[in-house]
């Protein structure tokens, strides 16, 4: 069982997705989880074939117990448990006791229909036959984009229990408060350059094809979290591990109360355009509640954007045992001096909480001032 | 396509952004996204699926101006909004 949050000591098996003597790849979605956040997807880190399956679904599962044992290549006979899809050890105990394990629901079984777990419980919560569709994923798996547009919405019922997951992110703001000595930077940053290209980019693109500024902001601060490494990784056990990847976990706000931050992969490495398609997925997984292990499991820096409503500066609270996160307000226009003279411009109100165990305020604002110096140049997003 | 029926399609969109609100209850004149708490991708979202369902294009540049239930409508109406073939 991995951790899926600081606060997780155990998880809620709630349906396995391989069966034994079945050949998986490092990346396969092979369980479903629930936990506070909701139910996830948990993805194998190691190519093999399932050997045994050891929790039964409905079962409760303490963080780092084995939850099914595969066997490598190469490796004839008894197995090795999955490790958890984490390389570090469980965090230490939230101060707050954690809620009860979530309940459970099964999903109906399909029959041997090949499905993806988000695309399965669309298809269940509409009543579709699965025999019906045809898949085009791996295998030819149903994925979500093979289901038909769906019918009249009827409100659905809503896909987390939000007294949970406010227990969750109590718990973990709660032990970061503790731990963490926050310290809070702010700036305001003239973003005319960054609206005018972005403009450009959109104006001949269909809306499903659009950029918005917020895959600027995530894109200029994860390019800035590789210069400056005491951003970006993990504090554990006492000590600072910065991270070689750049894994941004992009805060989400969910409809009627609470929030996610799970991590865009390499996202220094992505171009705009596929971090924006990548955001718009992960923003709609979320929001459905559907995200997976990893996602949760390894952001290392966090961004949190207010979008183009709201106010115009937010300082975070570090998700642990991420050292920082960095804040962008709505984009505002304001009176502002060029060569000497006063006039309107567009800026944002750009703020960063880091941890003092690691870094310092004059290290903070050389970061933050790369985050701003980014944005002067869109183009080289 | 009439008014009617693009504002069905609204209303049918909407209900997948924000399955919670109740439509009648929103106010045409009034800012919709205020009103039902979209986000920019939320309305990202909204503009892709009326461009997919009704086959209009809605340029960047007139987006910002569709702030309303009644200024939304009355924009797919007069950029002659129909379902796609």
């Amino acid at each position: 069982m991995p951790s899926l949050g600081a606060d997780m000591e155990a998880g809620a098996l709630v349906e396995w997705l391989v069966k034994p003597g079945q050949a998986v790849k490092r990346g396969d979605i092979v369980a479903v989880v629930e936990t506070q956040k909701g139910a996830i997807e948990i993805e194998i880190f190691e190519a093999g074939t399932v050997e045994r399956l050891l929790a039964e679904p409905g079962a409760t599962v303490p963080v780092g117990a084995p939850l099914a044992m595969i066997r490598t290549e190469g490796e004839p006979a008894q197995a090795q448990a999955i490790p958890p899809p984490v390389d570090r050890p469980p965090p230490a105990a939230p101060t707050l006791a954690p809620a009860a394990p979530p309940s459970v629901t099964h999903p109906s079984p399909a029959g041997r229909v090949r499905i993806s777990p988000a695309a399965r419980r669309l298809a269940a919560e509409r009543g579709l036959d699965l025999a019906a569709l045809t898949g085009t994923g791996p295998g030819g798996a149903i994925q979500l984009a093979d289901l038909p547009a769906a019918p009249p919405a009827a409100p659905a019922a809503a896909p987390f229990d939000f007294s949970q997951m406010r227990a969750a992110i109590a718990a973990a703001m709660s032990r970061s408060k503790h731990e963490i000595p926050h310290y809070y930077l702010s700036d305001t940053v003239e973003i005319t350059a960054a609206r005018d290209w972005l403009a450009a980019a959109n104006a001949e693109r269909p809306p499903e094809t659009r950029l918005l500024m917020g895959a600027l902001f995530v894109k200029a601060t994860a390019l800035a979290a590789r210069a400056y490494p005491e951003f970006n990784g993990f504090f554990e056990n006492g000590a600072f591990r910065p991270s070689a990847a750049v894994h941004v976990g992009m805060a989400i706000a969910l409809r009627g109360g609470g929030l996610a931050a799970p991590a865009i992969h390499d996202t220094a490495d992505l171009s705009l355009e596929t971090l924006m398609a990548q955001m718009r997925d992960l923003v709609g997984r979320v929001r459905a509640g559907r995200f997976r292990s990893s996602e949760i499991a390894d952001p290392t820096l966090t961004v949190s954007s207010l979008g183009d409503r709201g106010v115009e500066a937010l300082f975070g609270v570090i998700y642990p045992p991420q050292v920082a996160i960095v804040g962008f307000g709505k984009v505002v226009e304001r009176p502002w001096v060029v060569d000497g003279a006063i006039g309107p411009r567009p800026v944002v109100g750009l703020t960063l909480a880091a941890d003092h165990r690691v870094s310092d305020g004059h290290r903070g604002a050389l970061f933050l001032a790369e985050v701003g110096r980014r944005l002067q140049t869109p183009e080289s997003l | 396509m009439n008014e009617a029926d693009i504002l069905a399609v609204i209303r049918d969109e909407l209900a997948r952004l924000a399955p919670e609100i109740a439509f009648e209850t929103l106010d045409p004149a009034l800012d919709l996204r205020e009103q039902v708490d979209l986000d920019s991708m939320d309305f990202l979202n909204l503009l892709t699926a009326l461009h997919q369902r009704l086959g209009v294009d809605i340029p960047d540049a007139d987006a910002a101006k569709l702030a309303s239930l009644a200024s939304l409508v009355a924009y797919l109406a007069r950029k002659g909004a129909a379902p796609p073939p």
